[in-house]
């Protein structure tokens, strides 16, 4: 029997995904044996157009990282639809935007501007700005063009998994390929389309280990203004953990390591916007009745939205800043 | 065609409601642009819920609660109040007039002042004019659309 084709793509990402991958260790290898390695720009030479010579559906498991941001992400997006049997979300990006995603908060003018005329690290006078073409002796050079709002995967194609995290934890990596070798060797079925996989649906709270109690909050800090208690519930010392807001998966390292959550692995499964939620629940834990008292208290949250969003702005309900 | 402002009205069981329907009753006569939807409390109005209102073409949206101290569940509008405070920072942040999202208490009793609100919400909403949301944004089909019109 022929080997089952593997691909791994990655389009607005920044290249964890692919590290998370290998930091499965020796399973690694495992991989490497069980499937045929098609694709995987990020570890070694191939080439678009060897996809594109492929039959439909001839790649079995497309992991794919990445949020969609410019006209090639999402021409290989849609290549790797047509050629992969399962199409999988692999990581934040994908899914729901992540980092990349943060660019909905401004537009695509201004971020050119800022990368190519204004910012501080530029070279004085070197004003140069990348054309969509360019014409060389050989002929004319293309790059792809830049999009105004980044999308996610699962809002430009069919996706059939999603596997949350920024990245993926190893750990959930090898128990999702485990499970993948399962289903190919022993014909196990396959899970319902759409489930997140290698995470569970539960919030990150549930695997935090800190102590509970009730939370009374008359100012936000910062993780470095403060030696944070080992035990206690890092939202109870005043920190926006994301926690309440996130899914469980991860095993709760951050917070475990007195850092609190940033919301990386994306909403849980009964939450439609990560960043409205998690207003919700900081709203609940403001220890004020008094309306000018509270706006002194939201004061000291460090950039909300910002934080709120951080992995999930292009998936939330608005998607971008409205004009 | 005139503009006629979409509002949704999250209105609390115990006072709001009651006091709607007090206005009701005693056939007062208030705009017609609000569509209520009856939360046993302010307090279950999740930021969530504004913020999908506005996704679904509401063009403003008014969250009415009990007078502090009156709250059936002793608390709840404390936290409605802290809620739409932050609620109205994710909308500026997101480039949406914070106006269009209006908190007021109305109690059992205050079916003139659930009118006076309606209507002065109403005519606020009618000055601010229509919410224009990017839909493209929001429809996978029109992607291809989108890209090849704005540069997206």
């Amino acid at each position: 029997m022929a080997k089952p084709k593997l691909a791994i793509y990655w389009a607005a990402s920044c290249g964890g995904c692919d590290i998370a991958i290998l930091d499965i260790e020796a399973k690694i290898l495992e991989v490497a044996d069980f499937f045929d390695l098609v694709f995987w720009p990020c570890a070694m030479d191939f080439k678009y157009d060897d996809v594109r010579k492929m039959q439909a559906k001839e790649i079995t498991l497309t992991l794919f990282n990445g949020a969609i941001r410019s006209d090639e992400n999402y021409e290989i997006a849609k290549l790797l639809r047509d050629k992969s049997v399962v199409l999988c979300a692999f990581g934040s990006c994908a899914s729901e935007g992540c980092i990349p995603g943060l660019a909905n908060f401004t537009d695509k003018q201004t971020i050119m501007d800022y990368v190519y005329k204004t910012s501080p690290s530029l070279e004085p006078g070197n004003g140069v700005v990348p054309q969509p073409e360019t014409k060389v002796a050989e002929g004319t050079l293309h790059i792809p063009n830049l999009w105004n709002t980044v999308r996610t995967l699962p809002q430009v194609v069919d996706v059939d998994y999603i596997i949350p995290g920024c990245p993926p934890q190893s750990n959930q990596i090898a128990a999702v390929i485990d499970a993948v070798v399962d289903i190919l060797k022993n014909g196990k079925p396959l899970p319902p389309k759409g489930t997140v996989l290698g995470a569970s649906d539960k919030c990150c709270c549930d695997e935090c280990k800190r102590q509970r109690n009730v939370k009374k909050i008359k100012k936000f800090i910062r993780p470095f203004e403060i030696v944070t208690d080992p035990e206690v519930c890092l939202m109870e010392q005043g920190m926006v953990c994301l926690g309440p807001a996130t899914r469980s998966g991860c095993g709760a390292k951050c917070v475990a390591a007195g850092v609190p959550c940033r919301g990386c692995y994306g909403l849980p499964s009964n939450i439609r916007d990560q960043g409205a939620k998690m207003a919700s629940a900081l709203a609940s834990v403001i220890d004020s009745i008094d309306e000018a008292e509270i706006e002194k208290i939201l004061d000291t949250v460090a950039d909300p939205l910002g934080t709120f969003y951080r992995f999930s702005l292009p998936a939330s309900l608005l998607r971008r800043v409205q004009q | 065609m005139s503009f006629e402002p979409r509002i949704v009205g999250f209105l609390c069981n115990w006072c709001s409601y009651t006091g709607a329907d007090l206005a009701g009753t005693a056939r007062m006569k208030y705009a017609p642009n609000v569509m209520t939807v009856r939360v046993m409390c302010s307090g279950r109005v999740d930021p969530g819920f504004v913020l999908d209102s506005f996704r679904a073409g509401a063009d403003g949206v008014l969250v009415c609660g009990c007078h502090f101290g009156d709250c059936h569940y002793v608390e709840g509008n404390h936290k409605c109040m802290r809620r739409i405070a932050i609620t109205k920072r994710i909308l500026k942040g997101m480039g949406i007039q914070p106006e269009r999202l209006r908190l007021e208490w109305v109690s059992a009793s205050e079916g003139a002042r659930f009118q006076e609100v309606v209507n002065s919400f109403t005519e606020e909403i009618r000055g601010l004019g229509p919410m224009r949301l990017k839909e493209w944004a929001f429809v996978p089909e029109q992607v291809e659309a989108a890209a090849a019109a704005h540069g997206e």
